[in-house]
């Protein structure tokens, strides 16, 4: 079973993230910011991760920079959660080393759909 | 679908936090102590509920939040100024958007045409700094792909328009000419030229192909020419270029949409039909001269003149059946790398996260009762053990010990998980406090304090009403007009304190307010004219304040709207007390009120003091005792017909005779012959309680008096003891209070109640 690690600190995004990846067959581990990520990311290696932008501690930019200078993590693909309004944000999230992203609100076909094409 | 109705639940009450966040950052900012984190958390809160209404699709409040989003991202990134005005502004923008929250729960309208207004408000404070999209779109621009030269004009009309597509095709090269027209229009080839950005975004060409293959058979060709030899190899660069023939009914746009995340990271043509020439050419040209393969790719497509021996192509590396193009090996840099750790993950932990448990609340009120029968047990084992004369030395009563240790840490952590801080009600306050100042025309400051002060959670649920209301009229009848103020000399902007805390085992929430406090004489008039005392009565300033919270008593001429409602003082009062509270008022002329109101922490287990009088048992709170003596007889003095005083270190205290103010004995023996507790009320005034007996300290669990029996003056509630009796615990200030009573002045019954 793939494990997808979601970072996100709004409850509500991670769950509504848990259900459309549990009811894919994924298994889900969570983390409330980016910090949390890294912390949770050596625990349980998952195979994709989903990241919010906007989060205290560290955001989705800085997680995902710290990701990719991880030799361990680096190829593990990521993919943001972005708002169809601000394209300047995917931008960064891209520059910083974002595999892909996923526009918000999403429907879970969607994101799954998003997830088969980063995961190996 | 319950599992999305429960992330719904989830949602508005992550709304409720996220306001109150918004609410503290930006009062904050209006302080003008908001750092950038403080803007960044205010941003996020905001971003945070529009993101969780646009899952729900709550229209109205992801268009508010929205607006309201894009003001703060302005100022988060400093093209808008952070000042006091606009926090003020947006204090009032939170407020609008708790209205849409509150909306999309089912709980209230929102006032469509404020919330335009406010909206344009909004808009207003970032249109003047000139659209900021710009900065946005060129961005976006600057890493647009490389547009494809060749593909992209013919193709974009393609499918509909046999003739555009027609034309091209005629023009290109003689030789292909003949095959055009064998070739099947949903073949396409995809030339694929990765950039190292591609694989360090841990995107991967084995990947695309697998999904170009989802959409029909492929033939993937390799081209590595551009491969250096192992010791040039720079692991992390991509060397690797492919070209792809796919079969697809899909179209163009299918295809494209299968590099939508590599877009900028890959050069890539998409040209309809076979395009065997190029492939071919750019290989031989490659091959030929080795240096800059991409360029020479590049070039190759528009001057093709000679046509290529068609033998020379390279050799296909994978063929239709997609399983197999899957294994092929990508990227030789990225391949090692993306491989090995991914399957390695021991999979099916659960997650961490923050695990939160939701129990049913009457599990919880059902664990409370047997912890409170619990301790009664054990003090009724402890009792029959004493009774015994077993040594308190022996293993049984060091045992019986430990029990009760544990009986106390259980009771403690049971009661923990009930309690919860005020803040959930304090939080709703200060948008109150705005409204009703906006309306009454008075500036008003909320200052708070003790907002974690922790209470049984079926009090926090009944503290909100009297808080309300207590505020409103602080706000309505107590704080003066600015123009007032500044005419008293005080500033125009007046303060209200709401402020909670732990005294004497309850919970006592306090409310002052810094303005003309109580006129006196217009109270008493008002209670005269309507009836409600007679004029001759003689009251001092403190009953006169009380007044207010007499049935019928309202000091505004015309009801107010604010304070109004049909809801006086009295309700308030009558409801507080059905909580087994008291609320009270203290007031100086010029400098402002206090409104105090006292609860009960609930089936809160209480330390008390049990004492024999007049044959019965009570239990006074531990917390209300100063200190218990034995008065010699030249401390007591006489004061007035029936009153004594003790004199207790320089000062004088009341001496009441509990048994008297309870009515189970009509004369007092003289307080020489039996113990006094010095107790202190709610409001610090003290007094001397005349007790026959202590037998000593007790753990008891409250069991209501009013649930089980009714209210009883001077009775907070009832417990079992330790030997199955039941016995009264003592209201420490209603027996002050009803000693009150007892002094000889001619006031009303009703009245002095209202205390």
């Amino acid at each position: 079973m793939r494990t997808i690690l979601t970072v996100d600190d709004s409850r509500t995004m991670r769950d509504m993230l848990r259900m459309a990846l549990a009811g894919a067959g994924f298994n889900v581990v969570e983390a409330v910011d980016g910090e949390h990520g890294l912390e949770v990311l050596s625990a349980h290696r998952p195979d994709v991760i989903i990241t919010d932008i906007n989060m205290p501690k560290l955001d989705g930019f800085g997680f995902i920079e710290a990701v990719r200078v991880d030799d361990d993590y680096r190829a593990i693909p990521i993919l943001v959660l972005t708002t169809e309004s601000d394209p300047s944000k995917k931008q960064r999230a891209r520059e910083a080393g974002a595999t892909g992203w996923i526009v918000k609100p999403f429907n879970p076909e969607k994101l799954v759909e998003a997830i088969r094409r980063v995961a190996a | 679908m319950d599992e999305l109705e429960a992330i719904k639940v989830t949602f508005f009450q992550e709304c409720e936090e996220l306001l109150a966040d918004l609410e503290g950052g930006l009062l904050a900012m209006q302080e003008g102590v908001g750092d950038i984190e403080t803007v960044n958390a205010v941003f996020r809160a905001v971003h945070s509920i529009k993101g969780g209404a646009g899952a729900f699709g709550l229209e109205p409040l992801v268009r508010f939040a929205h607006v309201f989003e894009t003001l703060l991202d302005a100022v988060r990134s400093g093209e808008v100024p952070n000042t006091v005005d606009l926090a003020a502004v947006m204090l009032r923008a939170s407020d609008v958007l708790a209205d849409h929250v509150s909306a999309a729960r089912g709980l209230g309208d929102v006032d469509m045409a404020a919330s335009a207004a406010m909206a344009d408000e909004l808009k207003a404070w970032t249109d003047p700094s000139a659209a900021p999209p710009p900065a946005a779109v060129a961005a976006e621009t600057v890493d647009a792909p490389p547009p494809a030269p060749v593909a992209a004009d013919p193709d974009a009309l393609d499918d509909d328009d046999l003739g555009f597509d027609f034309q091209p095709m005629t023009i290109s090269i003689d030789a292909q000419a003949a095959d055009a027209e064998l070739i099947p229009t949903n073949v396409w080839t995809v030339s694929i030229r990765p950039k190292s950005d591609l694989y360090r975004k841990a995107n991967e060409t084995a990947l695309l192909l697998r999904e170009l293959s989802r959409l029909g058979p492929i033939v993937a060709t390799m081209d590595d020419s551009a491969l250096p030899t192992l010791e040039f190899l720079d692991a992390e660069a991509a060397y690797v270029t492919w070209s792809v023939r796919v079969e697809t009914d899909d179209g163009e746009e299918a295809i494209r949409e299968v590099f939508e995340f590599v877009d900028g990271d890959c050069e890539l043509d998409i040209v309809r039909g076979e395009a065997p020439v190029e492939a071919a050419l750019a290989n031989l040209l490659s091959a030929i001269e080795p240096p800059a393969p991409q360029a020479a790719v590049q070039a190759a497509p528009e001057p093709v003149a000679e046509p290529a021996p068609v033998a020379s192509a390279p050799e296909p590396v994978a063929e239709a059946p997609p399983p197999v193009v899957a294994a092929a090996p990508a990227a030789v840099a990225a391949a090692p790398a993306a491989a090995a750790p991914a399957k390695v993950t021991q999979a099916d932990v659960p997650g961490p996260g923050q695990s939160v448990i939701r129990v049913d609340p009457e599990r919880i009120d059902r664990l409370i009762d047997l912890v409170g029968e619990l301790v009664i047990n054990q003090a009724m084992l402890a009792q029959r053990v004493g009774e015994y004369g077993i040594a308190p030395s022996s293993n049984l009563a060091m045992g019986l010990d430990e029990l009760e240790q544990l009986t106390r840490e259980i009771q403690d952590s049971v009661m923990a998980i009930r309690a919860q801080p005020v803040k959930s009600v304090f939080q709703r306050m200060p948008r109150l406090v705005r409204e009703v100042a906006n309306m009454t025309g008075k500036q008003a400051r909320l200052v708070m304090d003790g907002e974690n002060t922790e209470v049984d959670k079926t009090v926090i649920e009944r503290l909100s009403d009297p808080i309300t209301h207590m505020l409103r009229n602080a706000i309505d009848h107590g704080l003066e007009s600015p123009e007032e103020r500044r005419a008293a000399g005080k500033n125009p902007e007046g303060v209200v304190r709401l402020a909670a805390l732990h005294r004497s085992g309850r919970i006592v929430i306090e409310v002052q307010d810094d303005g003309k406090g109580i006129n006196r004489e217009r109270v008493f008039s008002i209670a005269v004219k309507k009836g409600l005392i007679s004029p001759d009565v003689q009251l001092t300033d403190e009953e006169i304040d009380n007044l207010i919270f007499l049935p019928g008593f309202s000091t505004a001429d015309k009801i107010s709207d604010v304070s109004g409602r049909g809801v006086g003082m009295d309700v308030v009062k009558r409801s507080v007390q059905a909580l087994g509270g008291r609320i009270s008022i203290t007031s100086r002329p010029g400098l402002g009120s206090t409104f105090t109101l006292s609860l009960p922490l609930t089936l809160a287990v209480l330390d008390g003091m049990v004492v024999d009088v007049a044959g019965e048992t009570l239990v006074v709170p531990l917390a209300a005792i100063v200190e218990s003596l034995r008065p010699k007889a030249e401390e007591v003095r006489p004061l007035g017909p029936v009153g004594s005083v003790l004199a207790v270190r320089d000062s004088f205290v009341p001496l009441i005779d509990v048994g008297l103010a309870l009515g189970y004995r009509n004369t007092s023996p003289s307080p020489t012959e039996g113990v006094v507790l010095l107790v202190e009320g709610e409001d610090g005034s003290r007094a001397a309680l005349v007790a026959d007996a202590i037998h000593g300290q007790r753990q008891v669990v409250i069991k209501s008096l009013e649930q089980n029996y009714q209210q009883v003056e001077g009775v907070a509630a009832a417990t079992i003891l330790g030997d199955g009796r039941v016995a009264l615990i003592l209201d420490v200030d209603a027996v002050i209070n009803l000693r009150r009573r007892e002094s000889p002045r001619p006031t009303e019954p009703s009245l002095i109640a209202a205390e």
